[in-house]
Parts: structure tokens; sequence; C-alpha cells
């Protein structure tokens, strides 16, 4: 499948604007946004006007936007990196690629220039094999194919619900990693697509993600929010909450997530020292998140993706509200996304 | 590394001329060969390397009645050498796989990196998205719980394998010529058939195991390493390793410890005639429908804490379950019984010592 056989028109790119200037970011993903929609919400907390350059097809929405279509005390859930979430809940199209404001188009081992755009694409086009390991990976790919003992009735996968993409240079470690290993680089380009497997845990990363917004779209929550969250990816979690729970809830639901192509080239922002001075209380929640995820049964009567997101947001509150604040108010945060997902949603279709 | 911890599994029927190529890699090693097929026939193998080999013949007269766990017929025959070594690690490698190069054209030392897999941990709690944290230039990714960062013990290393790749008879006929390939392959240069991870699978997850390219820590998982009833006599063949790649990720998982598959590559060079491979594969396409949802749901008691015991209750569960889908399961899950018996016979401290009928080819 190349970029001639997506439909562009099933796909809008959200960009979560946490800098005003976005020229040499657009400008260098030029050659493939081009032809698509693109979303960009600039964070509410972002005073200087965005500086966008000619020649997108682009809508922006601004704190004013976020304020008509949600409210204000609601717009507040948008902040940060949170702000792309806006995005997702008033796009319209079936598919949606994300990608962070300080990442470039990677160069794979070949020296051309990843196609991020059509990879992630064709990442949620093809069926995802989350029931049984293939170990020559994605199956689907031009070259290779189930291995001998992959059972016949597994072959025919499941829908793929998000394609998690990687990094290279700056790869998404943590600040107590970074700040460890300063010059430590991603150099290496793993050439491979595949699909985690069904009740494993994985730590969802936003800055490169793409979803099919038709069947898991609400579930991708902006709710865990850390006390001291800053504008860097070292000083969030909310990717990260938000992928445990849209795992989850694509394991219950049958669906699958895949990782691995396409990678972006994640440049320098922020210093790792500097957010390890903050006290790393993302750490402590994770830590708590893990024990509450393994064990966690959905009812088998909740079938549609709203009623999974109500039915999370419920045990959270239950089983982690009292460890922790942060932990109630992602809770009641997910049910006010709900809210938000059906309003918005079945007044545009009317 | 390891040279003394370490023996290298080979099953023949027909001679060694292979290991010629992994000379500079292997010659340190201690090599255990399996001769299956006719004792009569001399196996040729090159000189200087430092072996035991048995037959048939030694099979029955060591394992006396017991003998009747281990194939005969089919290279599921191999899993008797991991019975009678005497070393931590084992590395078993098919006759047909040669020593393969890596993108930039640089020999791949298979068993050095399945060294390097075994004596790293695993991770089959947590996925981590940037694959093996251990290796050079990986890590943890944001995310990661720190608890769980010191990972698990490796048990196994499952590797794979360029040029002709591990495809059932069905897909082997669909398509005849393909190699492992990926979408930038260039015919003029080294295609990029390379996929340069290692990962641990996910605790819960089957996969299927190729015994081609297979390493493991004997001392940890050896007695879950049966690779079953096949061949002759057998209404099943190639799906040795798949069995027991299923067995032993239920016992990892239910042990705490890791699997990993990925590097090294190695270069499968014989595709084998995929009629016959359908023949013996024709079972088990249908049986495996069955043998996977049971795997899948098996859950092992609590009082289960050593392999053998895992083992003995899955056999047990297989004569049961598994049973009522074809009496070949009762025999397995008897051979299965059998292999565990012979396996304390020949390891435990008061066990008869496997005499090494060849030595030293100097």
């Amino acid at each position: 499948m190349s970029s001639a056989e997506i439909n562009k028109n099933e796909v809008d790119i959200v960009i979560g604007a946490l800098n005003a200037d976005l020229t040499q970011f657009l400008t260098s993903w030029r050659p493939f946004f081009s032809g698509f929609h693109l979303i960009v919400v600039k964070d509410p907390e972002l005073k200087e006007e965005l500086n966008i350059p000619e020649g997108f097809d682009v809508d922006v929405y601004s704190k004013t936007d976020m304020e008509k279509v949600v409210g204000a005390s609601n717009a507040t859930m948008f902040s940060g990196y949170s702000c792309r979430y806006f995005g997702y809940l008033i796009s319209k199209k079936k598919y949606i690629v994300s990608i962070d404001d300080d990442c470039v188009p990677a160069k794979d081992p070949k020296g051309f220039l990843v196609d991020a755009v059509t990879q992630h694409v064709i990442n949620l086009e093809n069926p995802a094999t989350p029931l049984f390991f293939n170990t020559l990976y994605d199956p689907y790919c031009e070259g290779a194919d189930f291995v001998r003992g992959y059972p016949f009735s597994l072959r025919s996968g499941v829908p793929c619900a998000a394609s998690c993409g990687l990094w290279l240079n700056l790869a998404d470690l943590d600040a107590p990693t970074q700040a460890l290993k300063t010059e430590q680089r991603n150099t290496s380009y793993v050439d491979a697509v595949m699909t985690v497997p069904a009740k494993a845990m994985l730590p969802i990363s936003g800055i490169n993600i793409a979803f099919n917004r038709e069947l898991v779209g609400p579930a991708l929550v902006p709710a865990l929010r850390l006390a001291g969250e800053g504008k860097v990816r070292w000083e969030t979690l909310e990717d990260v909450w938000c992928g445990m729970c849209l795992k989850h809830i694509s394991d219950h639901l049958g669906y699958g997530v895949k990782t691995g192509l396409p990678y972006v080239w994640r440049n320098e922002r922020g210093d790792a020292v500097e957010s390890l001075r903050k006290k790393w209380e993302g750490m402590k929640l994770m830590e708590k998140s893990v024990p509450f995820f393994e064990s966690l049964k959905l009812p088998e009567t909740a079938l549609k993706v709203e009623d999974c997101v109500i039915e999370l947001a419920k045990a959270v509150k239950e089983q982690l509200g009292s460890d922790d604040p942060a932990f109630t108010q992602a809770a009641d945060a997910m049910v006010k996304w709900i809210q938000l997902w059906n309003s918005v949603n079945s007044s545009a279709r009317s | 590394m390891l040279k003394d911890e370490l023996d290298i599994v080979i099953p023949t029927i027909r001679n060694l001329d292979f290991l010629e190529m992994w000379r500079p890699f292997f010659e340190q090693y201690h090599l255990i060969i399996v001769q299956d097929g006719d004792p009569s026939k001399v196996i040729n193998i090159p000189v200087g390397f430092d072996y035991e080999l048995y037959n048939r013949n030694d099979i029955n007269r060591i394992l006396g009645p017991k003998a009747s766990c281990i194939s005969f017929k089919d290279s599921a025959c191999r899993c008797f050498g991991y019975m009678v070594s005497k070393k931590k690690y084992i590395y078993t490698i098919d006759d047909d796989c040669f020593v393969a190069k890596d993108p930039t054209g640089k020999e791949i030392n298979a068993l050095e990196q399945h060294i390097k897999n075994l004596l790293s941990p695993s991770t089959p709690h947590f996925f981590n998205t940037l694959y093996d944290p251990y290796r050079d230039g990986a890590d943890f990714v944001r995310g990661y719980p720190f608890s769980m960062r010191e990972g698990a013990i490796t048990a196994v290393s499952h590797g794979l394998w360029l040029n002709i790749p591990d495809y059932d008879a069905p897909t082997q006929l669909v398509k005849p010529l393909e190699k492992n390939s990926r979408k930038f392959d260039l015919p003029l240069r080294l295609p990029i058939l390379y996929v340069d991870a290692v990962m641990t699978i996910p605790k819960g997850t089957l996969f299927p195991m190729c015994g081609m390219n297979l390493a493991f820590d004997r001392e940890l998982i050896g007695p879950a390493m049966y690779f079953g009833l096949m061949g002759d006599g057998q209404p099943i063949g190639r799906y040795d390793d798949m069995w027991a790649g299923w067995c032993v990720k239920v016992i990892c998982d239910h042990m705490g410890w890791g699997v990993k598959t990925g590097l090294p590559y190695i270069w499968h060079s014989k595709a084998s005639n995929p009629f016959v491979n359908l023949k013996k594969e024709y079972n088990g396409i249908f049986w495996q429908e069955e043998a996977i949802p049971f795997f899948q749901s098996v859950t092992l008691p609590k009082e289960c804490t050593s392999v053998q015991q895992c083992y003995l209750e899955l056999a047990k569960l297989v004569r049961e379950k598994l049973g009522k889908v074809d009496p070949y399961f009762i025999t397995l899950a008897t051979g299965m019984v059998t292999w565990i018996e012979a396996w304390e016979e020949l390891n435990s401290a008061e066990g008869t010592e496997a005499e090494a009928p060849n030595g030293k080819n100097e």
C-alpha cells in the first residue's frame, strides 16, 4: 500500500501546539502532510499567536473555541499536552494521526524520509494479531507471513485500534533515565510493526501515535494530570495513562494495538535534569496503576467503548481513589470526557 | 563465552558438513550429536570438534523401555541431547542452517547473541516499546514501572531465520519462492531482511517456537523441552518444537521466567518439500485449533513449584482434556511422563551417568 492508495479524506492530522512557531515543524512535514486536513489545537496556556506557514488545509483551535464547545470550566481539561484531545473530540474523520510539535520526519537506513502518516494509516487499515504472537512480526506486510504453528483460525486477525510509532534521536525515555544517560540517542531502526499481545500492558507514548477514531475514539481519555505537570514530555503522564486505558479497552473489545514503525526524529527540548528536580510523582502513580490494570476486569455487558470508559472510571475511583487525588480527578475527567464526547458527536450528527 | 557451560545439540540424518562454516563460532564448544534414522550409517563430523554422538542404538541402550518417549525418524529426537547434557545451557541448531550476515555484511555470531540474550533479564510483565531494554543503546521508556525494571530471569532465547522462512506447508504451497524480505528490498545490495531487535514475549501470550535456532537454560527449563512424539509410527510431524514451545511458555509464565525472541538470525538454506510437509502437518493443522485454547486456559496449581511438577501436571491435563480430541494425545501424555521419569533418572545425583560412546575427533 502506498500513499496513493490511502484515502486522505478519512484522516485528520491533529497537532497539539505547545510552541507558537510551527514553521519549522510544518515545513519539514509538508511532503507528508500535504493533501491532508490538519487540526492544530493551541495549548490554552500559550499566550503568543501561532505562526503557521501557508499552503496547508488547516483549522486552528484555541482557548476561545474550546470554551465555546465545552464550556469554560471544561476547557481546563485540554491544557498542555492534552490540548490535542480537543482535536480528537471535534474531528469527524475515521483516522487520527498525532505527532508532537518537536518531531520531524526521520530517515530510514537507506536515507529516505519516512512517511509516518502513510505508515500509520497502513497499520490501522490492516488487521492486528493480538491473540497469538507471530515471530516474523507483522504477517500482512509484503514479504512476510504467518509462521508454521500459527493457528489458522486466528489468521484473519482483528481490527486495529491504534498504531504506536517510535522515535529516533531523542527516544521517549523518562527524566531519570535521560538525565543519567545525557548523551544517549536512539540510533536503532527496527524495521518491524507488530501487535502488542492481548493482556500485555505497555506504556503508550503520545509523541507519535495514530488511532481509529470511529472504533475507539472515546477511549483516548485526557484524564491523568500530574500536579506539577509541565510543558515537556518528561513532566507528563497523560498519554501513558490514556494508553493503559486504551489497551485495556481494546483487549476487552477484541481489538488490536500495534507498535513499531513508523519512526519520527525527535528533537531536543527541555532538560532532563531540570525535570528531575520536580518531585516525580508520575513514578508513584504508575506503580499504583499497574496492579490495578493487571487485575481489572471490565463487565461482559460493557460492549460499547463509551460504556467501557465509564466502567473503567468507576473502578479507578473505587480502587485507586483513596491512594491519590490524581486518580479521583482522572476518574471524574473520564466521565466528563464521555459526556462531552456524546454531546459533541451527537450534535454533529443531527 | 560460557564454553564450559553450554552444549550445542544437533540432530542429523545425513552429514555435518555445515559445521565447517560454523567452525570459528562453535569449535570451542562441546557438541552433542543425535543421529536419527539408520544407526548403521556413519555420520561424518569435520575434524577438530569435540563431540559425543548418540544413534538409536545408544538411545535404546541408555533409556531402555523409556526410549519410547524419544521420536524416531524426526528431528524431535534432538531432545535426547538435552537430557544427556550436563551443561547449564543448550543451543540447538538444524544441520541446514548456516552463518548469516547482518545488513553491514558482517557475519553474525548467533551463539554469542543467544548467550547475551540468556544472560540478560527479560521483561515479561510489561512490554517495552523500545524492545530489549538491556541491549546497548536501548532502555526502558517513559512510563515503564520502576519496580519492574530488574526484569525476570531469561529461560529461552528464540532466534530467527533469513532466506527460507519457517512457513507451514499450506503457506509454502501458496508462496513458493518467497524469501523473508521487507518492503525496502533492493536486489543489488544486501536486502534489509533483518529486524534488529530482541524482545520478550509477554506473560500470558503463546507463540510458535521454532527449534531451528534455539537456546535455553537447561538447568531452569530443560525438563519442559520435550519435543513430543513425531515421525515414525506417529500421526503427526513438524509439531515437535511447537508442542515444546506451548508447554515451555505456560511453565515459564507460571514460574515468572522470560522467553525472548528476535536476534540472532541464521541463514536457513533448505526449503523442505511442501507436499511431504503437508502430509506430516495435516493432523497438526486441525489439532492445534484445540491445543491452543487448551494451553491458553491452563492454570497450573500454586503447589507446582518445580518444572518437573508443572510438566507432570500438564501431562495429566493433556490426557484429560486433549485425549478426547484424539487418542494420540493420550500416547503423547504418556510420553511426557516417561520423559520426566527418564530425565530424573539421568539427571538426579544418584542416577546412572549416560555413557558417551564417541569422544573427540582430533
